[in-house]
């Protein structure tokens, strides 16, 4: 089973990248940009065939690992 | 004092702070690989130091803070006993939560490498208990994620319980908006732990006790340390 991990910063919280990419967008002659975050994408595959049981254990990862939910916050797909 | 140094696979300032310590006590420190289980016995302090542990993959800190030795020093630290974190070694404490908070990526996006002033908010306290309070040092700083941020209400506990060790300041010691030059949350530059026997700072105190450094005000963080475990 795959499932899509996404980490984005939480609302409030100063993304200099996200800034820095907005900034060289313009540069670019984009000028509809209002604003850009960065965040980060993993792709999982795990053995688990239950969705619910899959979820509660990415949940889990995301908890101890992949997100630092100090400043970040996740959504987990869960693509079958 | 029996030091003991964490080498973790990236770490790049180890050596330093080896120098820095043994200067400080007279004897050299463990130096003990992330690996390892156990701290040596009879450890009193543990020292986290600079680098890119992991190549800072994921998130600066936090690789590190799953290595076997991390087990170790969350328990000494439970035990009282001293934890230094500086520059990488602070972003370890910090994803080990043994600190609270977070560093994010400079303000200003770029690494920073130069001398800062801080600002000591306290000498009560094991690492600065040789400093005055209030009395502005010069030390080096050299990071690209060293903007301190928490959450409202973590940030006010952490100011309302005096447990910021340092801010960045200007040459005459005052702090104000902007004088952090990461744009770290109130200019914080280091930070303890509720029981004040851990601290992390940003800046590279272990680059500042020669006269060929240009400042020899790190030294004072080593002695302070020495010192309380002296007293012990």
């Amino acid at each position: 089973m795959r499932a899509r991990v996404v980490v984005t910063l939480k609302a409030g919280v100063l993304d200099p990248q996200g800034k820095a990419i907005e900034g060289a967008l313009s540069g670019l002659g984009f000028s509809g940009v209002d604003g850009v975050r960065q965040g980060k994408v993993f792709d999982l595959v795990t053995r688990h065939t239950d969705p619910t049981k899959a979820k509660a254990e990415i949940g889990a990862m995301c908890e101890r690992l992949l997100a630092n939910t100090v400043i970040e916050s996740y959504t987990i797909e869960i693509m079958g | 004092m029996k030091a003991a140094v964490i080498v973790f696979p990236g770490s790049n300032r180890e050596r330093d702070m080896a120098r820095a310590l043994k200067q400080a006590v007279g004897t050299p420190p463990a130096m003990v690989w992330h690996a390892e289980t156990a701290l040596p016995a009879g450890t009193d302090l543990v020292v986290l130091p600079g680098g890119f542990s992991y190549g800072d993959y994921l998130r600066c800190g936090a690789i590190a803070a799953l290595s076997p030795i991390m087990s170790a020093v969350s328990e000494h630290a439970k035990r009282g006993g001293l934890v230094l974190g500086v520059c990488n070694g602070f972003q370890i404490l910090c994803e080990a939560r043994l600190l609270p908070g977070v560093l994010v990526r400079n303000a200003g996006v770029g690494f920073l490498c130069k001398p800062v002033h801080l600002r000591v908010e306290t000498s009560a306290s094991p690492f600065t208990r040789g400093y005055r309070r209030g009395e502005r040092i010069t030390v080096p700083i050299a990071h690209g994620e060293g903007n301190w941020v928490a959450d409202s209400e973590t940030v006010a506990k952490v100011e309302d319980r005096g447990l910021v060790a340092f801010r960045y300041c200007d040459e005459r010691g005052r702090v104000s908006p902007g004088t952090s030059p990461n744009g770290a949350t109130n200019e914080i530059a280091g930070l303890f732990n509720a029981k004040k026997n851990v601290l992390g700072l940003m800046p590279h105190p272990e680059n500042a006790i020669e006269p060929a450094h240009g400042s020899t005000d790190g030294f004072g963080l080593f002695l302070s340390m020495a010192g309380a475990l002296a007293d012990a």
